[in-house]
């Protein structure tokens, strides 16, 4: 047997909108990943508990609310708490240019605008994340 | 991949996660933790949960979370969803109705992928419970769909197997007459708010009545229990606490009347059949299909060129090395 990638997408943050998310869930899917999919208005810390009970090798986090600042760095602090480091977490949604150095220097992996295209974010995953051994 | 194992031990959920990853992996050398933490297993209540999809097992099974933790019992949850057959990938959702048990330590869920019908995935169901055994969830809910044997082979897993049915799905006598009958020991009628729920009740009544399982079999009587509409969420939790109380019967039930060991004797028995295919079959299978070799037999069986008895007897001959008189020395020429 082999290891398949396992993916979170999750939505942190006050803002109820998750067609995104499906979308992108699906897209995760049609390339060959287990997705876990857990829905809108979550907290930094049940994302990173789930992350850690699913074993999973990549957190997608999606945030259209404009708390991205906060929240973000508060899912790599707390898997770093964990010693779960060594899962990859990216973001996407609408996040200013300006931003993006110190979500990657708090440890955002990759940055996707609303506009990037599906096989532009498996893309970058295929090359840059494997299932963790 | 040894330090693992006493992580788990120890309490560790990341190893514990990590470890039921590596068992639906199928990883070599998984078996060399498993056999430690086996020895110190069978201290949960596993509770199966079937359905066909979007009958509400999650939608239930979060709310038994809820009433389990009201009691202080620690809970484990093993969600199945099915793989796409055509991508091997996976949308997993089941968590999406038990977010509010996230940060709850007491409370572990997994979900797994199906992964076709490769075989496996009741294996990997029931080491994943031994995990959570272990682990020290008290209380293990199964959630599968319910369709074939490999989702009947999962609840096996099960001490106390609940079966929900929906009004106006169509398929409610379908499922019963599909053999759901013979594995339920608590029906539940989901989604009362629905027309026909009065309806499907007597008709499960009615089923349950013309079971052999009712008069002899083990004697417990099958309940039917209607789950008010999660619409209405305090009657909603009031009828799924009343179901946690019924599965907690079931399991004095069969832990007064000694039936408890016939559940854990069968199940147990299933796991050493799935240690020795994985141990035996598995390794040969993957040697045939290494070499091509497997599908040249095929090739040679369309052609009536031989027979598969012959082949199997070959193979069988390849690997085992029996004396017919079993003193295991090579004596096959005598
Ligand atoms: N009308 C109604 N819908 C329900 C009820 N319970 C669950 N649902 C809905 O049925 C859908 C499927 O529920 P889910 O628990 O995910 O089903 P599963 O596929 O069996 O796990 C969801 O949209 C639920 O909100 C109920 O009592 N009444
Ligand atoms: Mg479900």
């Amino acid at each position: 047997m082999s290891r398949k990638l396992r993916v979170l997408i999750a939505k942190p943050g006050l803002d109820g909108h998750d067609r995104g998310a499906k979308v992108l869930a699906r897209a995760f899917r049609d390339e060959g990943y287990e997705v876990i999919y857990t829905g809108c208005h979550q907290t930094p810390e049940m994302i990173a508990a789930v992350a850690i009970q699913e074993d999973v090798d990549l957190v997608g986090l999606s945030c259209l609310s404009g708390a991205h600042n906060y929240l973000f760095p508060q899912v790599t602090r707390l898997l770093k708490e964990e010693g779960a480091d060594d899962i990859v977490v990216m973001g996407g949604g609408i996040i200013p240019e300006q931003d993006h150095a110190a979500l990657h220097e708090a440890g955002i992996a990759a940055i996707f605008g609303p506009g990037t295209p599906l096989d532009a974010i498996t893309g970058w995953i295929n090359d840059n994340v494997k299932p963790r051994d | 991949m040894a330090n693992l194992g006493e992580r788990v031990l120890a309490g560790d959920i990341r190893a514990a996660s990590r470890l039921i990853r590596n068992l639906e992996d199928g990883i070599p050398d998984t078996d060399l933790i498993m056999k430690d933490i086996f020895l110190k297993t069978g201290k949960s209540h596993v509770i199966g949960i079937t359905g066909a999809p979007g009958a509400g097992k999650s939608t239930l099974t979060d709310e038994l979370i809820a009433a389990f933790r009201k009691k202080d019992r620690s809970v484990g949850v093993m969600a199945v969803d099915p793989s796409s057959p055509f991508t091997g990938g996976a949308i997993l959702g089941d968590r999406i109705r038990m977010m509010r048990h996230a940060e709850d330590k007491k409370v572990f869920v997994r979900s797994m992928a199906s992964r076709g019908n490769m075989g496996g995935l009741s294996k990997a169901v029931g080491e994943s419970i031994h995990v959570m055994d272990v682990l020290g969830q008290e209380v293990i809910i199964v959630e599968t769909c319910g369709v074939g044997q490999q989702e009947v082979d999962i609840i096996n897993h099960a001490h106390t197997v609940i079966v929900v049915l929906v009004p106006g799905m169509g398929d409610e006598v379908q499922a019963l007459k599909a053999g759901l009958m013979e594995i339920a020991d608590i029906f539940v009628i989901n989604k009362a708010d629905r027309d026909g729920a009065g309806k499907l009740y007597k008709e499960v009544l009615s089923v349950i009545e013309m079971s052999s399982r009712n008069c002899g079999g083990d004697g417990w009587t099958i309940p039917v229990l209607m789950v008010e509409s999660v619409l209405e969420p305090h009657k909603f939790a009031a009828s799924v606490a009343a179901l946690g109380e019924k599965i907690e019967e079931h399991h004095q039930y069969l832990v007064a009347n000694n039936l408890i060991e016939a559940r854990i004797r069968n199940k147990t028995a299933a796991e050493l059949n799935e240690a020795l295919w994985a141990s035996i079959m598995q390794p040969v299978l993957n040697e045939l299909n290494a070499e091509g070799e497997f599908e040249m037999m095929v090739d040679q069986l369309m052609k009536r060129h031989i027979d598969p008895y012959t082949l199997a007897r070959e193979i069988a001959g390849r690997y085992m090395k029996r004396s017919p008189c079993g003193d295991g020395s090579s004596a096959d020429q005598s």
